[in-house]
């Protein structure tokens, strides 16, 4: 299992992108982290999911 | 008449102590955007005694931006960054302030951003606030990085908070409400978002980091 957002799924063996695709996040408006560290937006595509991954994705709204 | 530098260094060493002044006035922040966030954000750190600012924005001060951004009347039409260091050189003479008229991308935000030890995210955008996220964790490897996200509306003040989203990265703000999808944005929980940020500068510095 991934913990994502703190919601467990089952995304073993999925990519970044796979299970972005999936969702309705806005990809110019986010940031995603694995264990810790960013993710760079250039490693989506080919970023495994392996059991006990923790997965954050922070999106951004507007206003400052 | 302006009290001098060493009688200004005592006063803040005189509220703050020896250790910590030292640490606020030999950091280099940086300010990306100079709105609502960021106009707070660095008032706020220059009355704290920061050594350096780093001032970074693109646009002009306009009448639409004086409800909740740190500038005046006769500021309309003046560049941020001159408008703000102006203002920051009343409030705090002694700060070291370096303001760039630029617009922060992917290419130019290493270059730009390198002297910096906290770099506080403060755009309006939303798209703009993920770039710059991104590519500070991505390029600037010991940099420390003050996000805000979430501060529009008439909503309840106590939603605005921080938290550590990972090493080296703090977000603020309540994280849902999108200036969009509200009446827009007001002075006093942006304030509050900016006040979170600015603080989370001086615990960073301070060494009181977050687990």
């Amino acid at each position: 299992m991934v913990k994502v957002n703190d919601t467990e799924l089952d995304l073993v063996g999925k990519t970044v992108s796979e299970y972005l695709a999936t969702t309705n996040y806005d990809l110019k408006r986010i940031a995603v982290e694995r264990n810790g560290d960013i993710v760079l937006k250039s490693q989506y595509d080919v970023t495994i999911l392996k059991d006990g991954d923790r997965l954050e994705i922070v999106s951004f709204v507007g206003g400052g | 008449m302006i009290p001098s530098k060493n009688e200004w260094m005592d006063a803040l060493i005189a509220r703050h102590g020896t250790t910590l002044h030292k640490r606020f006035s030999s950091a280099t922040v940086a300010v990306c955007g100079l709105g609502g966030l960021g106009s707070n954000i660095a008032i706020a750190l220059a009355r704290a005694g920061i050594g350096k600012l780093l001032l970074i924005d693109f646009d002009r001060v306009d009448m639409t931006n004086l409800h909740r951004q740190q500038y005046k009347a006769n500021q309309i039409g003046c560049y941020k960054t001159d408008a703000l260091a102006e203002n920051l050189s009343e409030i705090a003479p002694y700060t070291e302030i370096t303001a760039v008229t630029a617009k922060i991308t992917e290419e130019n935000l290493a270059d730009l951003l390198k002297e910096a030890d906290v770099v506080c995210e403060a755009f309006d955008k939303a798209e703009a606030k993920a770039m710059l996220v991104n590519g500070v964790l991505e390029q600037l490897t010991d940099c420390y990085l003050v996000a805000a996200s979430g501060m529009a509306g008439m909503d309840t003040p106590n939603t605005i908070k921080t938290r550590k989203v990972m090493k080296r990265f703090y977000l603020c703000g309540d994280e849902v409400s999108d200036a969009a999808d509200t009446i827009g944005l007001v002075a006093p929980r942006v304030m509050l978002c900016a006040a979170h940020q600015a603080h989370t500068v001086l615990r960073i510095l301070a060494g009181e980091e977050e687990g």
